[in-house]
């Protein structure tokens, strides 16, 4: 995801230990996967044949604050500031992205793009105001905040890919679909976060809100209320990096490919 | 899964009843012990997976360990480990990965942008490729999306590909198998005690089989197709006892309507099991009908354990040994849910979601706009039957070709166009999904409607 900190160079800085154990389970070294270097290495990382979004009506800016020490992760900082728009229960990914749209192929940098501009499309017509208006490629919303079961229905990978292409940064609901969840870290497309009351019966699309991914908090300051989020814990770190496969590089898991 | 280990006991023991599975199984070696060849797999891709300390087979090691679920025992088995509990994160061996159209090309790019343009998938022949979703239809993005599956497919050598080249008739495609999670069974990728991941949230389907099935997002498939593996958190189980004898009017889509009362997201992180009576008298078709809907609950898997039925059908299907599993009686069940199915009635899911549940009858006076019978959940053979009995009051069928006893010579097909419906259509997705505008039943006037789910070639 176009955070702003996942688009530094994957190969070098990255040495949190606390996080790249958190990845494994209990028992597990992460070492005991091995995949081999292939070569010739001639890919890119995930992500870094998408153009940032320019069209973004957001702003992204990493916390200036200090931040307790105790807070390994990198996610600490990470702030959304912006728009959002709010939708109801059980927001299936027929609606998010509707099938007819499934051949557009993710891993395509054009065709993401135009995966992004159907976004939220397949809502009912009662959502009077679109997450994306007529003739718009971008959304100007860069936070949806939904209820519970966010994301049931299919597998199809495109609804995160579609909703972080669009120009969204996070979700947050109050539960999600499980292969909604996983798909949003594997891709690294949208931070899913959970909310701890139903702040969608709270927010009204247009608000404008903070997300503080530290401090697991959102601020509505167009009604001054603030929530508490839940944390999204050891995901945090793989969405920032840009999904599985550039935090599993980062974390030395698997080989970089730069060398 | 551990091709290293070698097993003494070339027994019989595929179609080994565990006829009392309420009692805790656990299986003695000679009991349960499948002979388990060494598989001249080519690993493309070495993989060191896992803790390899551990020889022993979970299922086989005696009763030193803590009881577990099935879908608990597949996990361990998956990982190599004696015993994993619900809510442990474990990396486990992939024995069976399914992809088809509409995910296959992303998770294909995704893979080879992480493991290179040359990269091999860490192995040919646990691949299986199923073009199935928008099939038939003049969509260029559509028909270029099968098109990346065939040259990926043979380029990797991929053993199970599933082509189909002549859209105007299916049936000269002799490799055409139709919807994916049904040709998965009926080519005997799908045993039990194995896992199987697909790139469909309907994949759970082949849980009907006693093993983990469950959907993920390209970008995981992309990982499975070069290492073989996967990190899943081990879910908790909900147990689904069904007793009594299944009215004749009810189908198992009755059985899973009944279950949904746990809310679309009831199930949500967690492993539905469907236990008892009843579930040990559905077919195999009933089965994966069952355990196909438990996604409309949030499930991340079903259930059903391995029996006679599933050993009987899987004879002359699968080509690889396979290893049954069972939940031991004091596994730890998240909670339990228990119907007498002879007092059920037809359920009905009106739109738009799965658990806006009635019953038929209170649903006699809507009027309906459209029949279809089709797809993953509903396009079996059984749910073919169920709906020619409608229309005849016996019949058997292959529904092109095989005559329907005491329908004058008639075949299912024939049936159905006399009764109004449209000619079977070529079997596929998208009616269900919603694809390309002209693929099948995108049309707006009131039609009945079936699509085969296969075909005979």
């Amino acid at each position: 995801m176009a955070v702003s900190l996942s688009h530094v160079s994957y190969s070098t800085t990255f040495t949190s230990s606390a996080s790249k154990t958190t990845v494994s389970g209990p028992s597990l070294s992460p070492h005991s996967i091995k995949v081999p270097t292939f070569s010739p290495l001639t890919v890119k990382p995930l992500n870094s044949s998408f153009t940032p979004h320019g069209a973004r009506a957001i702003t992204i800016a990493p916390h200036a604050t200090s931040t307790p020490s105790s807070i390994p992760s990198d996610t600490s900082t990470t702030t959304f500031h912006g728009l959002c728009y709010v939708v109801g229960d059980n927001i299936d990914t027929d609606q998010i992205i509707p099938a007819e749209y499934l051949t557009l192929v993710p891993s395509n940098p054009d065709e993401y793009e135009k995966l992004g501009s159907y976004a939220l499309i397949g809502l009912p017509s009662s959502y009077a105001t679109r997450f994306i208006e007529p003739n718009e490629t971008k959304t100007k919303y860069s936070i949806v905040i939904g209820g519970a079961n966010f994301g049931c229905g299919s597998s199809r990978e495109h609804a995160p890919v579609a909703l972080g292409a669009a120009g969204a940064k996070a979700v947050v609901a109050e539960s999600y679909a499980r292969i909604f969840f996983r798909n949003s870290v594997a891709t690294g497309e949208v931070y899913p976060l959970e909310s701890e009351v139903r702040i969608c019966e709270e927010c009204r699309t247009g608000d404008v809100v903070t997300i503080e991914l530290g401090e697991s908090r959102l601020i509505n300051h167009t009604t001054g209320k603030e929530y508490k989020l839940k944390p999204i814990g050891d995901a945090g770190p793989v969405i920032e990096a840009g999904g599985i496969f550039a935090y599993a590089r980062k974390t030395g898991m698997i080989p970089s490919q730069s060398k | 899964m551990a091709s290293s280990v070698g097993f003494a006991h070339p027994t019989s023991s595929l179609i080994i009843n565990k006829k009392d599975k309420s009692l805790s199984v656990v299986p003695s070696t000679s009991q349960l012990s499948i002979y388990k060849c060494k598989k001249p797999i080519s690993n493309n891709i070495s993989m060191a997976m896992a803790t390899r300390q551990s020889e022993r087979k979970p299922a086989t090691t005696g009763s030193m360990k803590s009881p577990m679920t099935m879908t608990e025992k597949i996990f361990a088995k998956g990982a190599e480990k004696a015993e994993v509990k619900a809510g442990d994160n474990v990396w486990v061996n992939v024995d069976v990965f399914m992809t088809n159209d509409i995910s296959g090309p992303g998770s294909i790019g995704i893979f080879r942008k992480e493991f290179g343009e040359n990269a091999k998938v860490w192995d040919r022949e646990k691949v299986v490729v199923i073009p199935d979703h928008y099939i038939f239809t003049s969509d260029e993005r559509a028909n270029r999306n099968v098109d990346i599956l065939r040259e990926f497919s043979l380029d990797q050598n991929i053993k199970y590909f599933y082509d189909i080249t002549d859209l105007s008739n299916f049936k000269a495609n002799p490799d055409y198998k139709g919807v994916c999670h049904i040709a998965l069974a009926q080519e005997g990728h799908c045993r039990p005690g194995e896992i199987l991941l697909g790139t469909d949230s309907h994949t759970c389907t082949a849980g009907a089989f006693g093993q983990f099935a469950t959907g993920i997002g390209n970008t995981e498939a992309g990982f499975v197709l070069g290492t073989g593996a996967l990190l899943l958190k081990v879910p908790q189980t909900l147990r689904f006892v069904m007793d009594g004898e299944m009215p004749d009017y009810l189908l198992a889509k009755d059985l899973i309507l009944q279950a949904s009362e746990i809310s679309v997201a009831g199930a949500t992180y967690k492993s539905m099991e469907f236990v008892g009576t009843t579930i040990e008298s559905l077919n195999m078709e009933e089965r994966m009908t069952l355990c196909n809907m438990v996604i409309e609950a949030g499930g991340k898997n079903g259930v059903v354990a391995a029996d006679s039925t599933t050993f009987k059908y899987l004879e002359d299907k699968a080509s690889v040994p396979y290893e049954p599993v069972y939940s031991d009686a004091l596994a730890s069940f998240h909670s339990e849910f228990r119907f007498d199915i002879s007092k059920s009635e037809p359920l009905v899911a009106k739109p738009h979601s799965p658990d806006n549940r009635a019953l038929a009858r209170e649903c006699k006076d809507i009027k309906i706009d459209r029949v279809y019978i089709g797809s993953c959940t509903g396009g079996k053979t059984q749910d073919f039957l169920a709906a020619a009995k409608l229309f005849l009051a016996s019949v058997w069928v292959d529904i092109y070709t095989l005559i329907v006893p005491g329908s004058s010579g008639k075949t299912c097909s024939q049936i159905f166009e006399e009764a109004g419906c449209d000619t079977p259509a070529s079997p596929s997705c998208a009616a269900c999904m919603g694809g390309p505008k002209d693929t099948y039943a995108r049309m707006n006037e009131a039609q009945a409607s079936s699509l085969s789910p296969y075909h005979h070639g």
